[in-house]
């Protein structure tokens, strides 16, 4: 286990590396910040004081080996726009991002998995064929499209729910989540069952085809000819051996969204990661760009470690020693 | 039953319309970056520090001057403006406001670390002394005439912060403390602005109790969120949105429109020999047409800016023929919009050696200007019927905006014939005039904006006179004067003034502000 980790944090290493480059130079080498954020009625001596200050006036290696030093301190940048350093403003933002994110994970996961395993169990019947139908359009339905929708019906017509942005925040064992209020409930649903939506549709697709391979195999027959009750065959056999494929896809999509769920939280005014970086694309905000590049390739890697590890718990054929194989 | 589900709603109605009554929510399409009143010259962040902050002198919705900290201002000398400052103004900490708020405040604007664009736009040049606690001199290096209206662009902040004036200690509210008529309560990045009602403003106390700003960014849940009752006023309605919101939706939000300080319009490459992307029409390199007034004088006959406002801009702008709107301080009341002729065009393009035109291509923005995108196609297709070969590009401003101002070699401007808008924060024409249409000049600061390079020494020397003439009425005519001689020339060629629209729920009122400002004075119950 432990040189399987080793292994693993080394082999990230490479990537962030590799990552840092391909992202620095992509994000610096388009545009110019400058003419974005210079008052236009600024002279050309206030232009050139605000390029000296973002250090524009220096060589792109220059720039590159100041960030690199940067970095491995755990400093990734000053953002032009807020003059604040870029994590400190993209972590301020990852608590409302983390709650839509899980949020949505959950919908897609207690929807997801009933009526997959459902469908799969029963695929000819009335109901199945609905669910299927339903999960194309959760597919191939563009996201703020179906977000507006969400707006326009149960905001605009129905007057239920609020339209936009993250409710009261509430306190609970130390933890502040808009979670904890009415309020805060209130205001997520719209957003993270949009965010929802397509992850569903993908957890319904996968366990009803893990369902219906697994409903074929020789131990679930011979479970039926023990006499096991359905309910026991589908907790103990089916669901564990359909759940591999699920927890993969799902820790990929949940780091997807933690990380590009930008659209939601630019059509909900959603003050979350997102929308700070599509704001900060915008405006050429490059330090904040980068750096929210970078966290999110951690954030993948670290995801995908843990992963593995869910894995050879699940699974006691996977084993981590891995180095032998 | 029903009877008592109407009595229950009626109450609901009742409690919430109670709410309502003291509380304001609006939905920016555009977020402030700080609290802080000096950390960035940016119209998002002045219209929000017009809540918390009161500036020396005011600037009303159609950018008049009044006098707010300060009760009179006035030229004692060529360059000294004696400034009288009000007094019994507390902040909102219960401190007195004198001259030392005032010279610290322009000691700090300019100097704000880390400034994206800092204010020093505004103070540079100004000497500020204080003669007394209610007196202050600023002092010029040469006779300016611009000092009211660009002192009123610097809020003030209490001397008593001196030690935490740190941008993070505004955005906390420890350091927002202003003399306006909203006192800071909360800011979440991204998330919201609360501010509360300061009942013992020297104003008289304002209208609402508490204002919340949300940035709601996106255009469509902007317009939903007011149609929901979510928000009471956005600013920034689209205008493919307006007509129907009008017809649909009457009776539950008004629209309020009024037109802004902002000119769309065209710079021409008019310094380069070759220009890049004017070619003859088997695409061979020809001498840059577009030095020729007629030729210019051409393409200002062939757009038909009626159209362009009723059909791409929905009606929802202004038809322009010069840098500002009529009753603006220095615009010309001589000047006419350019009617559409085309076979003047053709004329005149025949007159000028092409009379079966020249390709040439029209770089435009395409997330800047409202609809600026569909105007640069429109434009295509009008040129193209003068007998022009015309190509269409357009990018997003980030890019855009580098290669219009210095794309090409040696920092030059890379375009030939480009789309930009200009809004003259100052209210007046020199704004336009300073930046636009004056020669490009690094050393003295004039035609930073001048993407076209046009030059003539004839206006300059106008534009330089105006800015050293002191007396209004005189300046007034020089700036005019300037604005004609531009138009004349075509330095460029101006197409419509943005009209901006703000939504509320019905049984409110906006009043729209030419400098594009949503502020929570200006909306009254009717």
């Amino acid at each position: 286990m432990l040189a399987f980790l080793i292994r693993r944090i080394g082999q990230s290493a490479v990537v962030v590396l590799l990552m840092a480059t391909i992202v620095f130079f992509g994000v610096n080498l388009v545009g110019d910040p400058v003419h974005m954020l210079v008052s236009p009625e600024a002279d050309q001596a206030e232009i050139a004081r605000v390029i000296q200050q973002f250090g524009l006036d220096r060589p792109i290696v220059e720039q590159y080996w100041l960030f690199l030093k940067g970095a491995v301190q755990g400093n990734l940048g000053t953002s032009f726009i807020f003059g604040q350093p870029a994590v400190g403003l993209i972590l301020e933002r990852l608590p409302a991002t983390m709650e839509l994110a899980v949020c949505a994970l959950v919908l897609a996961v207690f929807f997801g998995i009933p009526l997959g395993v459902y469908s799969g169990i029963k695929p000819k019947s009335r109901v199945s064929q609905v669910i299927m139908a339903a999960s194309i359009f959760g597919f191939s339905l563009p996201t703020f499209w179906v977000g507006i929708m969400l707006i326009m019906f149960f905001s605009v017509q129905l007057q239920l729910l609020p339209s936009t942005g993250r409710g009261e925040v509430g306190s609970f064992l130390g933890i502040d989540s808009s979670l904890f209020t009415l309020d805060g409930l209130k205001h997520i649903i719209l957003p993270a069952t949009n965010l929802a939506l397509l992850k569903m549709s993908m957890v319904i697709r996968l366990s009803r085809a893990g369902t219906r391979e697994v409903m074929q195999q020789d131990y679930i027959k011979f479970a039926r000819a023990k006499g096991l009750s359905f309910g026991r065959i589908v907790w103990a056999h089916l669901l564990k051996n359909i759940m591999i494929p699920v927890i993969t896809v799902l820790g990929l999509e949940f780091g997807s969204l933690i990380a590009f769920s930008v659209v939601t939280e630019s059509i909900f005014a959603w003050p979350g990661m997102g929308k700070l970086l599509i704001d900060s694309v915008l405006q050429l905000d490059r330090p904040v760009i980068v750096a929210y590049l970078m966290i999110v390739v951690f954030l993948f890697v670290a995801i995908n470690l843990v992963v593995d590890v869910i894995y050879s718990l699940l699974d006691p054929r996977v084993s981590l020693t891995g180095a032998k194989s | 039953m029903r009877k008592y589900l109407a009595a229950t709603s009626v109450a609901v109605g009742l409690l919430t319309g109670a709410a309502y009554a003291e509380d304001l929510t609006i939905g920016l399409a555009s977020e402030p970056t700080s609290i802080d009143p000096h950390y960035h010259n940016l119209t998002p962040n002045h219209a929000l520090s017009r809540h918390i902050f009161d500036t020396l002198i005011g600037q009303d919705q159609v950018q008049n001057l009044y006098p707010a900290l300060a009760v009179s201002w006035k030229p004692i000398d060529d360059t000294t403006w004696e400034v009288r400052l009000r007094e019994g103004v507390k902040f909102h900490d219960g401190t007195d406001f004198n001259a030392d708020d005032v010279i610290f405040s322009f000691e700090r604007a300019p100097n704000v670390p880390n400034s994206p664009s800092s204010m020093g736009t505004y103070t540079s040049g100004k000497t500020l002394v204080k003669v007394d606690d209610f007196t202050i001199h600023v002092k010029t290096e040469a006779p300016y005439p611009l000092v009211p209206n660009e002192i009123s662009q610097i809020a003030i902040v209490s001397d008593s912060i001196k030690d935490a004036a740190t941008t993070a200690d505004f955005n906390s509210g420890k350091a927002a403390i202003g003399t306006g008529p909203y006192k800071f309560k909360s800011y979440v990045p991204g998330g919201k602005i609360e501010v509360t009602g300061n009942a013992d403003y020297w104003g008289g106390a304002p209208e609402w109790d508490k204002v919340t700003f949300r940035p709601i960014p996106s255009a469509p849940a902007r317009v939903a969120a007011v149609l929901a009752g979510d928000v009471d006023a956005i600013d920034g309605v689209p205008t493919s949105d307006i007509e129907a919101l009008k017809r649909s939706d009457g009776d539950k939000v008004s629209l309020w429109q009024g037109s802004s300080n902002r000119v769309i319009y065209l710079h021409m490459d008019q310094f380069r020999e070759n220009s890049p992307f004017a070619k003859g029409k088997d695409g061979s390199a020809i001498k840059n047409p577009l030095l020729d007034a007629r030729v210019r004088k051409a393409l200002s006959k062939a757009i038909h800016r009626n159209a362009i406002v009723e059909r791409v801009m929905e009606k929802v702008a202004i038809p322009a023929g010069q840098l500002l709107p009529e009753g603006f301080f220095g615009a010309s009341d001589k000047l006419e919009v350019e009617g559409y002729d085309l076979e003047g065009a053709k004329e005149l393009l025949a007159q000028a050696g092409y009379p079966d035109g020249f390709e040439l291509t029209i770089h435009s923005p395409n997330d800047r200007y409202i609809n600026d995108a569909k105007i640069a196609e429109a434009i295509g297709q009008m040129f193209t019927r003068a007998g022009l070969k015309m190509h269409v590009e357009t990018m997003p401003r980030t890019v855009f905006f580098q290669r219009a101002s210095s794309g090409a070699e040696g920092g030059l401007p890379e375009f030939s014939l480009i789309l930009a808008g200009w809004s003259a924060g100052s209210g007046e024409a020199s704004s336009p005039l300073k930046s636009l249409i004056h020669t490009f000049d690094n050393e003295r600061g004039f035609g930073a904006s001048n993407r076209g390079r046009h030059s003539s020494p004839q206006i300059d020397a106008k534009i330089e006179q105006a800015l050293s003439t002191v007396d209004d009425e005189a300046r007034e005519a020089l700036l005019a004067e300037a604005t004609e001689m531009a138009i004349e020339e075509l330095a460029i060629i101006p197409l419509h003034f943005q009209v901006n629209t703000w939504a509320t729920r019905s049984g409110l009122t906006y009043q729209p502000r030419t400098d594009e400002f949503t502020l929570a004075m200006g909306v009254t119950r009717e």
